[in-house]
């Protein structure tokens, strides 16, 4: 069922893992020990997962919309709106299940919105969901009466911060949601249609897809997905923060779909290979962490990572590679060759 | 005739014009000359930051790092007045000269390993933010007496509006920057580059200069920014300005700037600017209002210009198609 090539695509990606959890080893020698206490697990990889969850949610509708050419920049405001929903039916005394369904209702009316503007009215994506990103914050603030609204109901805090079988309860959403959208677009021709989007919108049309409908049901999957990991951020700290929840979160997702290999160009994507870049992201946060490093040095290192992985990707830079094995032949490629290569 | 390229301008002019009447309508006082100068000098970083966007979105580039670069400069001018002995003079001459390496820094990644400007900008926010961060993460006072001086410099017009010198050098940015666009060939070559980059190359445009320097005009602006910033709040805070670039963006494009590059005017981001700055004012003047409708107004704004537009280029190509005999889907 699982194919070679699926384990090729998602190669890079595991070593980048792997290389990032060996060097967490060795900063904090514990770091792989799991506890179980008090009916709950305990340790740095399940908090990795746990803190991930946010990221790797957003990520999921973040690879498929990329993957159609496009970019959806409003997700973290959307997480707020949610948020500041869920958190707000709630305090009205609704029960946590509806407020739930009302805060996903809330996500992809966003995303419909999205869609609408770039499939219906052809604005470039980057500029249409730009305008919910500013305006975004602003609704969940009218939503929230500018105050951080706080809540103690126990269904609603048990998405944030409870377990299920000892497992944190949002690694085990996002698990899902990502497992749930992989199969879908990979057992079904739909994730062949959304990257022929990506490739060339105006042939997929001419071919018989429907490019329009596609679209928007993409952007409307972004904005779920947001809103499930907005009603998450918002169960942990058991409050609505329409300032600060998902703030910066969007250029996180994107960063780890870019991690992902997947092209900014749209075209060709992978669900799980995103998953870990959200992973590979969250483990260089607590790297930094458990290092000792102080947290100022956070933004200046994930930089850094961004431009080494964005040099590696870029066109000019694979086109020299390949120069050059080209016109040295008797030298055996060198092994990071060939991860490089197929990162692009 | 108004030709179709200048309605936006003239669009964003008459929104500015109609929100300023309703505003004076219904609250006299906003037409004092007091409120005129505090708008100057209340938007003077964000509209300086924002001439450098438009350079950038008139390319047909997006510039996310200057909010962090603002913040960059701010920490850097008070770490280094603190610390050493340096004269504000150099100390700004130092900062713009940083702050435009790193612009070019920038561009030259974006044109010579072909990258799309929002991801090299974002790592540039990052990056800037970061070096913030690591400098200082404590807001340090500026207690110089040169930024005494520069702050106690103002002309006191009549009915008491005090115009500081800070909204005197975001006006005269905004003239520079508007003969550069208009009257130079560096601006022609902007407006090509935005029209398409590869019909730009075979024009003869020097693509990867232009470019770079693009995206070092923006970074320097973005330098001039934090340095009136600095002047605004007397202090440098690696946490201040975030989400300016959000702001500068709307601006350039309630101003009437095509994001697709190629079309607009140094002065329609002006009147954005003011605009923007006009919605503050009504809020802070109405008093029941929060400060959150801003946002939503903004957006609103934002919305409504990118579709008057989209119909702008829509009605545009309908008529080339028509024009020409072909009538494809595209």
């Amino acid at each position: 069922m699982i194919s070679y090539n699926f384990f090729k695509r998602i190669m890079p990606q595991m070593i980048i893992l792997g290389v990032v959890l060996f060097l967490n080893l060795l900063v904090f020698p514990d770091f792989f020990v799991i506890e179980f206490q008090n009916g709950r697990l305990f340790g740095n990889v399940i908090d990795v997962l746990n803190r991930g969850a946010p990221t790797a949610l957003l990520c999921i509708g973040m690879t498929l919309v990329i993957a159609t050419k496009g970019i959806d920049l409003s997700v973290g405001a959307v997480m707020a709106i949610a948020g500041a929903t869920a958190a707000s039916l709630v305090v009205d005394g609704h029960y946590w299940l509806t407020a739930v369904i009302g805060a996903l209702t809330v996500g992809a009316i966003c995303g419909l919105w999205n869609g609408f503007l770039v499939a219906i009215l052809r604005i470039q994506p980057i500029v249409a969901t730009l305008v919910l990103m500013v305006a975004g914050r602003g609704v969940a603030q009218l939503i929230t009466e500018g105050t951080i609204l706080t809540f103690l109901d126990e269904g609603l805090i048990h998405l944030g911060a409870g377990t299920v079988f000892g497992i944190p309860t949002p690694v085990l959403i996002w698990i899902f949601l990502g497992g749930l959208a992989a199969f879908f677009v990979r057992r079904t021709a739909l994730g062949m249609l959304i990257e022929s989007i990506g490739i060339n919108e105006a042939s997929s049309r001419l071919a018989g897809i429907n490019s329009r409908i596609l679209l928007i049901c993409v952007y409307v999957v972004s904005g779920i997905c947001a809103a499930v990991a907005g009603v998450i951020v918002a169960a942990d700290i058991q409050g609505a923060d329409a300032n600060n929840a998902g703030l910066w979160l969007e250029l996180d997702a994107i960063l780890a779909v870019v991690i992902g290999g997947n092209s900014l160009l749209g075209g060709r994507f992978s669900i799980v290979a995103s998953l870990l870049g959200a992973i590979i992201i969250q483990s260089v946060n607590s790297l930094i962490l458990l290092s000792g490093m102080p947290p100022e040095f956070n933004l200046v290192i994930k930089a850094l990572l961004i431009l080494a992985i964005l040099v590696i990707q870029s066109p000019r830079v694979g086109h020299l590679i390949y120069i050059m094995r080209a016109s040295s032949p008797p030298i055996k490629s060198d092994p990071l060759t060939p991860a490089k290569e197929s990162n692009r | 005739m108004i030709r179709s390229t200048h309605l936006p301008l003239i669009a964003t002019l008459f929104t500015f014009l109609l929100a300023y009447a309703l505003c004076a309508w219904q609250f006299p006082a906003m037409l004092s000359t007091r409120v005129v100068a505090n708008l100057l000098t209340d938007n003077a970083f964000l509209g300086i930051v924002a001439v450098g966007m438009t350079f950038v979105i008139l390319s047909g580039g997006i510039d996310l790092s200057v909010g962090s670069v603002i913040a960059f400069t701010g920490v850097f001018l008070a770490v280094v007045l603190r610390d050493t002995s340096i004269p504000p003079m150099m100390a700004f001459a130092l900062v713009l000269f940083i702050t435009s390496a790193f612009g070019a820094a920038m561009g030259a990644t974006i044109h010579y390993l072909e990258m799309p400007p929002f991801i090299v900008t974002l790592a540039g926010m990052f990056l800037a933010r970061g070096a913030a961060y690591v400098m200082s993460t404590d807001s340090i006072p500026i207690t110089h007496e040169f930024y005494d001086v520069l702050q106690s410099l103002y002309w006191k017009s009549a009915g008491g509006g005090r115009f500081r010198i800070i909204g005197g050098i975001m006006i005269l940015t905004f003239i520079v920057a508007a003969i550069i666009a208009h009257r130079t060939k560096f601006g022609q070559n902007v407006y090509a580059l935005g029209g398409g980059a590869t019909t730009a190359r075979l024009m003869g445009v020097p693509v990867a200069s232009t470019t770079i320097k693009i995206y070092a005009i923006s970074g320097g602006l973005a330098g001039l920014s934090g340095i009136v910033f600095s002047l605004y709040t007397s202090a440098g805070y690696s946490l201040a300005t975030v989400g300016v670039e959000l702001d500068a963006i709307a601006a350039v494009v309630i101003g009437g700037t095509l994001l697709t590059g190629g079309y607009g005017f140094i002065a329609g981001t002006f009147f954005g600017i003011l605009i923007m700055g006009l919605i503050q004012t009504y809020i802070v003047f109405d008093g029941t209002l929060s400060s959150w409708w801003t946002k939503i107004v903004i957006g609103g704004l934002l919305f409504a210009f990118i579709l008057l537009q989209k119909g702008l280029t829509w009605a545009s190509t309908k008529r080339k198609k028509a024009v020409i005999g072909l009538d494809t889907q595209s």
